[in-house]
């Protein structure tokens, strides 16, 4: 696909043997690859923080006779699981980690537009996640408001709101600037010969998603930055006592968050749509439709928001015009599902790691939406509103989709990232438990929800302990296989084999370049003369 | 910030992209903003007459005083930028300077102007605020949100434009490589933007 002059350099240094050594030589690196990697480590370790908090919460609810902590405990746990979980992992998510490192690659430049402001946007991250962690430790203790910080509650609640929504803020700014930067990449860094329609779609849905960051965070900005001058200054903008509006709060809210899941779910779709066709080894069916359909879900999610708000009484025409827009934002959810699965037929699929967790994502993320088409239904939507039904639906949408596309993503560039191999053993049997754990526990919210129990409650009715015990007995099978996954990953970063330049035969631009990348990138600059997924130059003219 | 390369000039400093991506932060400021103007509209259309009241309580003759300062300063920072185009080195610095000195004009007027509101007690939670009715509360409340927000703004401005002036001095910023101080300066002009809108809005609802 890409006319590269192959000098078949065997001995070229890595992004990893140049720069300064040790831990200075990756906090003051500019290069897209090394601050990918800071991002990807430190999501890692906050996701981890996450999900042992997650397994506490499900601990708590095997032992309602005899609680573990208190309800105030588990208030500022499901808030602190919530906040490291939107703010620090999925919403960077693949952009910030295998974006950063990958965007450049794929449309033939050596970094992105402004690799100084990268840097800048991980500090921020980074400031991001101490501030949260200080306001866990400072003040009446972290917030118990849920990551929603919904007023009245949280001008009125004594923990420390205002420092927990200005660490959003901040982080905030550093979704920012990487949207910014990515914007800027996209349009004046792509090689010779890359049109638009000649980039991978990685690049395509990264490439949407900035546009939401862009777009859509400054409105979090402003609503967080209220709630502090709220908490400090009482200016009364969202406190009734004062003629102000609380729902107005939630309006804003929800005008960059419901945009927010976009810019969490759609990285994670470009990243399936590079993995499918490698292991289908075939074109990708309907790349336009696919890419176009980043830039319509990216358009149609931004105004989608009051699907979050059918019963704060915002009335009738509201309610109805959001509902049809939610069914709307379907179609192109739905358009790529179809050419992912019609890119499969007719393929020779190899069933290795990353392809079986794309395959995952696939599943999961269609039950996920299929339940989002559930709960965006008016009248069935009043009976499941506040339910561990949203829990469930959710988290089959972000982690079922974004997880499973992260773990994915992962497994499919761990190779060429750090230049060593996985047990592929290993990381297709811990999928077994991650699976059967993940539906075990979330179904089984879904129904829990459906039932009747309110989410956020730190003990249950004895009618639902049943089922709380099959999901948290699930939440465990899971947690085990990522145990061995991650683990495995880890054993593999220090002892892993040396992995070669092109391990599942993919043909877009990384993989035509030595493992791990030069700190340049290319050694020439790579003219760029077809279309990108060309398996078979004989075949697909 | 601006230290992009493209594969066509390797060696030189892409204008473009460095455009491009200052536009675009331009936007982002704009809906910061924005969403304060939606809430604002929201209220307006609840409580007419109050805001009507609240608008009439502003002290009109400094606001205006400030848009002219303003707008001055925009046509400073523009001729700054102008004057280093053409080389005229010397005319760029003392167009900046009077730039800062306007921004910090207008810093000192909202200074007067606030602590005039704050002796009569019109200040959030203040005793006199407390005992207006509920939309002249919210109508105040929106007052010192974007005029505080506006605010930090110029300050933002005025120290961006110290910096810029001082690469200008030190010969970093030249007639071939003036891009730092043109976004600078279009930084400059959203804060005035922005502003033209706040005046109507808040001063003149009356």
């Amino acid at each position: 696909m890409a006319t590269l002059a192959q000098a078949a350099i065997p001995e070229v240094r890595s992004y990893l043997d140049v720069g300064r050594p040790g831990i200075l030589g990756w906090i003051t690196s500019t290069d897209h690859k090394r601050i990918g990697v800071l991002y990807l480590a430190s999501m890692m370790t906050l996701f981890l923080v996450a999900v042992a908090i997650g397994v506490l919460m499900r601990i708590e609810q095997l032992m309602i006779s005899k609680p573990l902590f208190s309800p105030e405990t588990y208030n500022a746990f499901f808030t602190l699981h919530g906040v490291i979980m939107i703010f620090l992992f999925v919403l960077p998510g693949l952009s910030a980690s295998f974006g950063n490192f990958f965007l450049p690659i794929l449309i033939g430049a050596k970094d992105v537009a402004f690799p100084r402001l990268n840097l800048t946007s991980w500090y921020f991250f980074i400031t991001g996640a101490l501030l949260a962690i200080t306001a866990l430790f400072t003040g009446k203790g972290f917030p118990d408001t849920g990551w929603t910080f919904y007023v009245p509650f949280s001008i009125q609640t004594g923990t420390n709101v205002t420092l927990g929504v200005f660490a959003a803020f901040v982080l905030g700014f550093s979704s920012i600037l990487t949207g910014l930067n990515f914007i800027t990449t996209v349009h004046r860094l792509r090689a010779p010969g890359m049109g638009w329609h000649r980039m991978p779609l990685f690049v395509w849905a990264l490439y949407a998603t900035a546009w939401i960051q862009v777009l859509a965070t400054p409105i979090l900005g402003i609503t967080f930055l209220l709630v502090m001058v709220e908490r400090i200054f009482g200016i009364g903008i969202f406190d009734p006592a004062k003629g102000g509006d609380p729902v107005l709060y939630q309006h804003l809210f929800w005008m960059y968050s419901h945009p927010a899941v976009y810019i969490m779910i759609v990285p994670a779709m470009g990243a399936i749509t590079e993995i499918i066709p490698t292991f289908a080894h075939r074109t990708i069916f309907g790349y336009k439709a696919i890419a176009y359909s980043s830039l319509a879900i990216a358009a149609v999610g931004s105004l989608v928001w009051g699907h979050h708000m059918f019963t704060s009484g915002m009335g009738d025409p509201a309610d109805v015009i959001f509902s049809l827009l939610t069914f709307l934002v379907a179609v192109p959810s739905a358009i790529k599902v179809f050419n992912w699965t019609a890119t499969l037929y007719k393929g020779s699929i190899e069933l290795r790691p990353p392809m079986i967790f794309a395959l995952t994502f696939i599943f999961l993320f269609a039950i996920g939406g299929l339940t989002g088409i559930i709960q965006g239904a008016l009248n069935v939507n009043v009976h499941l509103h506040d339910t561990y039904w949203i829990v469930g639906h959710f988290h089959y949408v972000m982690f079922g989709g974004t997880g499973m596309g992260f773990f994915a993503a992962l497994l499919y560039w761990f190779p060429k990232m750090f230049g060593k191999k996985y047990n592929e053993k290993v990381a297709t049997i811990a999928w077994f438990p991650i699976f059967i754990g993940f539906n075990m526990f979330y179904a089984t919210m879904l129904v829990l929800g459906y039932m009747g129990m309110p989410r956020r409650y730190f003990t249950h009715l004895p009618q639902y302990h049943t089922a709380h015990v099959i999901a948290s007995i699930g939440a465990f099978i899971m947690v085990s296989g990522l145990i061995l996954l991650l683990g495995n990953l880890l054993v593999a970063l220090f002892k892993g084999k040396r992995a070669e330049q092109n391990p599942w035969g993919g043909v877009t631009l990384e993989w035509q370049i030595p493992t791990p990348p030069p700190l340049e990138n290319f050694e020439v600059v790579p003219t760029i003369t077809t279309r990108p997924y060309i398996f078979n130059p004989e075949v697909s003219r | 910030m601006i230290s992009a390369t493209t594969h066509t000039h390797p060696a030189h400093k892409d204008y473009e992209g460095s455009k491009i991506g200052m536009w675009v932060f331009l936007f982002t400021e704009i809906l910061l903003f924005g969403g304060l103007f939606i809430l604002y509209s929201i209220y307006r259309s609840e409580y007419a007459a109050d805001f009507h009241t609240g608008g009439q309580h502003l002290n009109t003759f400094i606001g205006v005083a400030n848009t002219i300062i303003l707008l001055t300063s925009s046509l400073s920072v523009a001729i700054a930028i102008s004057a280093m185009q053409r080389g005229n080195r010397k005319l760029s610095i003392t167009c900046l300077s009077a730039t800062i000195v306007f921004g910090l004009a207008f810093l000192v007027d909202k200074y007067i102007e606030w602590s005039e509101e704050i002796r009569r007690g019109v200040y959030p939670n203040g005793p006199a605020l407390l005992k207006f009715p509920d939309g002249e509360k919210i109508f105040y409340g929106l007052y010192y949100a974007m005029t505080g927000l506006h605010g930090l703004h110029v300050l933002a401005g005025i120290t961006v434009l110290t910096v810029i002036l001082v690469f200008v001095m030190r010969g970093k910023i030249t007639s071939t490589d003036f891009n730092q101080l043109e976004n600078a300066g279009l930084y400059w002009h959203l804060v005035d933007v922005i502003w033209i809108f706040l005046l109507p809005m808040l001063y003149l609802a009356a």
